[in-house]
């Protein structure tokens, strides 16, 4: 339970970081918070040649609300989502959701931009991301491009940063006046992985929803965003017999993964589960 | 032969000067290069929270950090709890509660709970039970653990005990 060998550089700045990554390119790994690289390397399952460790470059470390979005810079913590980042729904989704990634201590090293990168289905910030429509902010030593969450996740653990490529940011969507949200995971214990989960936002207005954003994670290779369904709810009055409806829809539509802890068909069942509390907590 | 770092380790305010090579784990630099072995290691993929030490005061499990990343900041581990013969609040609640049995989980639960309460003095049993929810204990003693970690809440609120070691 000992990683193999490899090269350390710690670059100071987001440019001498896609310098390095620039110069090592497929040898070279972003170390940011470590608590699935590490992890991966106690095991060998990953043996990267080199390691850049992004955690002295203070000029990631930030969380910049702009005028409709956040901007999250590559050495967020989780632990800085324990409280709402920013006034408003998006600071209380964000605040809601951080409490089911992993553990306390993990919470304090692990980053918000790092979980996106390594793009586990079960993550909780990858089912944000899609669900919210976020932008990436992708650097290397020619420059930055930006990419749509719909275009970002590619399946399990593989995404659209390529190997010089730094996931310097991310921008989620300020929530304007009028959003709410609800979040359901079912685990087995606290700060295991999602079996399923569920994230909605809904804006209503004179008691209808006028917008809404619904996506499921933990069930497939990647967070599912379930826009149709989206449309389903705009323009109707909350109602327990529509979210009901909507949930199996979800459930319908998505034929789950299956693993050790929990088959297809189990996971089926806790899509309708997860949807619906999920919709309900946000008409709440 | 891969290359070595000469670094300096800052643990419990004590410099430790060694030279590790660059996958050498925080964890195993603290025992076995600054003979602290009061961290315990477990399952070293940090899921069982044995090896909990405070980094710059943040509980981290110190099996997923390399030492020459802990260069230039403030290690702390449980030999650096107790001030002299007096134990920490911590301490004398697990000795009182039958906080531990084995031992084994112990230090890790320790620097747990240090880091979360010099955090947030005030948490409440509920928010502690989530927070201690991440460390394992093979004894299964947990219900002693709680109401130790909730016994030295009261009094740590009541006296605070300095940080600085």
């Amino acid at each position: 339970m000992k990683p193999a060998s490899f090269v350390y550089v710690r670059p100071g700045s987001r440019s001498e970081i896609v310098a390095a990554l620039a110069e090592h390119g497929a040898d070279g790994k972003v170390l940011a918070g470590g608590q699935s690289l590490v992890a991966a390397m106690n095991f060998r399952l990953a043996r990267p040649g080199v390691i850049i460790d992004i955690n002295r470059a203070g000029d990631l470390d930030y969380l910049r609300p702009s005028g409709d979005v956040l901007a999250i810079g590559a050495l967020t913590r989780h632990a800085a989502f324990h409280k709402p980042p920013v006034e408003g729904p998006l600071g209380a989704l964000l605040a809601k959701v951080v409490r089911h990634i992993a553990h306390y201590p993990i919470r304090q090293r692990g980053t918000f931009t790092g979980s996106l990168a390594h793009a586990d289905p079960a993550s909780e910030w990858c089912l944000v991301a899609a669900t919210l429509g976020a932008e990436m902010v992708i650097a290397n030593n020619n420059g930055e491009r930006t990419c749509p969450a719909a275009e970002f996740f590619r399946g399990t653990f593989t995404t659209a940063v390529g190997e010089q490529d730094l996931l310097a940011e991310v921008r989620l969507p300020m929530l304007g006046a009028g959003w709410r949200s609800g979040f359901h995971e079912f685990s087995r214990r606290a700060g295991d992985f999602a079996l399923a989960m569920s994230l909605a936002a809904l804006k209503l207005e004179n008691g209808v929803i006028t917008a809404a954003r619904l996506g499921v994670g933990g069930v497939s290779d990647r967070a599912i965003r379930l826009s149709k369904l989206e449309q389903e709810l705009v323009g109707k009055p909350p109602s327990k017999a529509l979210f009901q409806d909507v949930a199996a829809s979800a459930q319908a539509g998505i034929r789950p993964t299956a693993d050790i802890h929990g088959s297809s068909e189990y996971r089926s069942d806790l899509i309708r589960a997860v949807v619906g509390r999920a919709l309900t907590e946000a008409a709440a | 032969m891969a290359e070595k770092h000469a670094i300096t380790l800052n643990a419990n305010g004590k410099d430790y000067r060694i030279s590790v090579e660059a996958r050498r784990t925080l964890a195993d630099a603290l025992r076995d290069d600054c003979g602290l072995t009061g961290t315990h290691l477990g399952c070293e993929h940090g899921v069982c929270g044995a090896c909990t030490v405070l980094v710059d005061g943040k509980p981290v499990r110190s099996c997923l950090m390399f030492a020459v990343q802990a260069e230039g900041q403030a290690v702390r581990t449980v030999e650096g709890l107790a001030k002299g013969e007096v134990l920490h609040p911590l301490q004398k609640a697990f000795w009182e509660n039958h906080g531990l049995q084995c031992g084994f989980c112990t230090p890790g639960f320790l620097m747990l709970a240090t880091g979360a309460l010099e955090a947030e003095p005030d948490l409440s049993e509920a928010e502690l039970r989530d927070i201690l929810s991440s460390n394992l204990c093979r004894c299964t003693g947990y219900q002693n653990i709680i109401k130790s970690v909730c016994a030295a809440a009261s009094e740590m609120r009541a006296c605070p005990p300095s940080a600085d070691r």
